[in-house]
């Protein structure tokens, strides 16, 4: 099956690289998923979970928080400021930062907490 | 002890706990710059797919954006100017200080007035003894910056530019940083960050030639996302190199105070030995000159 080049990048970081069938990732526009021989692309992520597909069956999800989606030549590059790979994350940590963030309606913070309650799965 | 032979103890005393300060300066310095040098590395794939998604929008949207137009009436400038929060780093501080003075006289002989974003207490002090106004200024993180504190740098640079000219808002936005280029070499810099500065070349970019991109929502609204992070990528960057110039920077002066404070010590051995010496032949003579006038004495009432 054919795959594409996925580079997953922080600012400060390279977080995951490697090949892929299928990413599904959120933009402004809504879910876009890529596959191999996409249009060139390049598009705004909403801060929400990223999903990338692998040949063997494995997927690996992370917390985008916004950033931005480019493909071409088959490569396909995610950049944002912080990504989190969905096992990375700290679930009772980031509960605790949403009750937090809604008791003092602090929306950015919510939203981060949010984004990665639903990377690691746990959805809300 | 003679007197002489005792300042030169007390000094050579003084001169050994200096060099030993300097030497654990030059140590911290040495360990800290291979973690600043791999933080750049670390920060440079960002960097490198930002600035061609940035360029990618550039080259194939006419869209007309206030962050990438120069505009040639400009009135105002800002520039920010990175330094160290501690001295004890030989010319480091000076250099970055001197090249930001040179281009704010660039800029006031263009016509410009000239806002000043200080980043470090070595730059704020600078301006502040000679009672400069700062627009902007920010401590605490130049030895180890963080990409929030670029973000927050950032965020009121951004502000200041999208802000209208007339409401104290500028026009341009320069940075003048250290760039490290090797242990010995780091130079300050000057760098224009907006307007974009558009380069014509027939070179191809790196990775070869922008395909057709299709952009969502729209090139515009691409690049008004793109824009706010490409400086705040620049200006982490332009962090992440400072410090490792910081770094660098202290370690070579840390390391001449260190080669300094032997050769004091040497020199001071030497005339304390000498000092030790002439007293010990002074005490010599003097026996030998009282016995000579005892046995003299003893001689003449027999």
């Amino acid at each position: 099956m054919a795959e594409l080049h996925v580079e997953l990048v922080a600012a400060d970081r390279k977080v995951w690289s490697g090949e892929a069938t299928i990413v599904v990732a959120r933009t402004t526009d809504g879910d876009t998923g890529i596959q191999p021989g996409h249009t060139p692309v390049l598009g705004v992520l909403e801060s929400g979970p990223v999903t990338i597909r692998q040949a063997d069956g494995t997927t690996i999800v992370a917390a985008v928080h916004g950033g931005f989606i480019s493909f071409a030549n088959n490569e396909l590059s995610l950049l944002a400021e912080i990504v989190e790979l969905a096992d990375e994350i700290d679930v009772a940590r980031a509960e605790r930062a949403l009750e937090r963030a809604g008791a003092e309606k602090d929306a950015a913070a919510e939203r981060r907490a949010d984004t990665r309650l639903r990377a690691a799965g746990v959805g809300h | 002890m003679g007197a002489q032979l005792r300042v030169y103890r007390r000094r050579i005393r003084s001169v050994s706990a200096t060099k030993k300060i300097t030497r654990a300066q030059e140590l911290i310095a040495a360990s800290r710059i291979v973690k600043a040098q791999q933080r750049v590395a670390a920060a440079k794939p960002y960097a490198d797919e930002l600035t061609r998604a940035v360029s990618a929008v550039a080259t194939f949207s006419n869209a007309k954006h206030p962050l990438t137009e120069a505009n040639p009436g400009a009135t105002r400038a800002a520039v920010l100017l990175v330094t160290s929060d501690r001295g004890f780093a030989g010319a480091y501080n000076s250099s970055a200080i001197k090249a930001a003075e040179q281009l704010v006289e660039l800029l006031r002989a263009e016509g410009k007035e000239v806002e000043r974003f200080v980043i470090g207490n070595k730059g704020i002090g600078y301006n502040r003894f000679r009672g400069r106004e700062l627009a902007g200024e920010w401590n605490g993180f130049s030895d180890n910056p963080q990409y929030s504190d670029a973000k927050k740098v950032a965020g009121a640079l951004i502000d200041a530019f999208v802000l209208p000219t007339a409401d104290g808002g500028v026009d341009e936005i320069h940075i003048v940083s250290t760039e490290f280029e090797s242990m010995l070499t780091q130079n300050a810099v000057a760098k224009r960050v907006l307007p974009l500065v558009v380069e014509d070349t027939d070179e191809e970019p790196t990775g070869g030639a922008f395909p057709l991109y299709e952009f969502e929502p729209s090139a515009a609204g691409v690049l008004d996302a793109l824009l706010p992070r490409y400086v705040e990528s620049r200006i982490y960057n332009a962090l992440l190199q400072s410090a490792a110039s910081e770094h660098a920077a202290r370690r070579k002066a840390m390391k001449s105070a260190t080669e300094n404070a032997e050769d004091l010590i040497r020199t001071l051995t030497r005339l304390a030995n000498n000092a030790r010496q002439a007293e010990i032949t002074n005490e010599i003579s003097e026996i030998v000159g009282g016995a000579d006038a005892l046995a003299d004495a003893t001689a003449g009432s027999e």
